[in-house]
C-alpha cells in the first residue's frame, strides 16, 4: 500500500516531483547569479567568461539548464493538457514542445563546451 | 434526468478571489519564461563567447529602451520565484489555510513589486 502511494511510477507523482526539485535547483543558481551580478557591478568580459570556465560552474550550469528542461516540460505540458482538448493538437504540441526544449538544452551545452 | 442549474462563465462578472489570481499569474508568468528561455541562452551565448559580443551585449544593455525591456523580462521572473517558494511552503503545510492563503498571496504580489522596484534602482 505505502510503496504503491510512493511509488514515482504514477505519472503525476512523478511530475509534482520533478516539479519541486528542479525549482528548488533553478532559485539556488539564479538567486546566486542575481548575487553574482549585484557584487559586480562592472563586470568585465574576462571576469564573466573566467566564471563559466571553472568546471564546478560548467557542471552547475548544466544542471541548471537540465532543470529548466525539466521544470518547463512539466509546466507547459499541464498548461497545454488544460487547454489543448483535441488529442492529435496536442500531441503534436507535446513533441514539438519537447523536442524544442531538448534543442535549447543541447544549445547551451555546446556553448559551455566551447567555453 | 437532466438538472439545469444556472450557470455564469463570463469571465468579466466572475469574482476572482486572490489566491486564484494568484495562481493564473504563475501560470502566465511560469509561460512567458518558457518563451523566453532560446532568447536567454541566445544572450548568454553571446556575452561568454568573445569580447566583441559582450561589448555588444553592454551596449544594448546600456541604452533604455532595451534596459526597460530587460526590467519588464525580470518582473514574470520574480514573480515565478516568489509565488513558488509561496507553493513550496504550502507542501509543507504553511500558510495553507483560506485566511493565510489570501494574505501569501497578497505577500506574493508585494514583494513582487519590491524586487521590481529594487531591480529598477540597481538598473538606473
Amino acid at each position: 500500500m505505502v510503496k504503491t502511494v510512493l511509488s514515482t511510477s504514477h505519472q503525476g507523482l512523478r511530475d509534482w516531483l520533478h516539479q519541486r526539485v528542479s525549482a528548488i535547483a533553478i532559485a539556488i543558481y539564479s538567486i546566486g547569479l542575481v548575487g553574482y551580478f549585484v557584487l559586480h557591478p562592472d563586470l568585465s568580459y574576462a571576469e564573466w567568461h573566467g566564471l563559466f570556465t571553472h568546471l564546478w560552474m560548467k557542471i552547475a550550469t548544466l544542471l541548471f539548464f537540465l532543470s529548466m528542461l525539466l521544470h518547463a516540460w512539466v509546466g507547459v505540458w499541464t498548461i497545454v493538457t488544460d487547454y489543448v482538448k483535441p488529442y492529435a493538437i496536442r500531441l503534436v504540441l507535446d513533441i514539438l514542445i519537447f523536442f524544442a526544449l531538448l534543442a535549447c538544452f543541447f544549445w547551451a551545452f555546446f556553448i559551455l563546451w566551447s567555453v | 434526468m437532466t438538472i439545469h442549474r444556472p450557470k455564469n462563465l463570463n469571465l468579466f462578472t466572475i469574482h476572482f478571489p486572490i489566491p486564484a489570481i494568484a495562481s493564473i499569474f504563475h501560470r502566465v508568468s511560469g509561460f512567458a519564461l518558457f518563451l523566453f528561455i532560446p532568447v536567454l541562452i541566445w544572450i548568454w551565448g553571446l556575452s561568454i563567447s568573445s569580447p566583441d559580443t559582450f561589448d555588444l551585449i553592454q551596449r544594448w544593455l546600456s541604452s533604455p529602451l532595451w534596459k526597460f525591456t530587460l526590467w519588464l523580462l525580470l518582473i514574470p521572473f520574480w514573480y515565478h520565484l516568489v509565488a513558488g517558494v509561496r507553493h513550496l511552503l504550502m507542501d509543507v503545510h504553511i500558510g495553507e489555510e483560506l485566511q493565510s492563503s489570501r494574505f501569501t498571496a497578497w505577500l506574493t504580489m508585494g514583494i513582487t513589486v519590491l524586487l521590481a522596484v529594487l531591480a529598477g534602482v540597481w538598473l538606473w
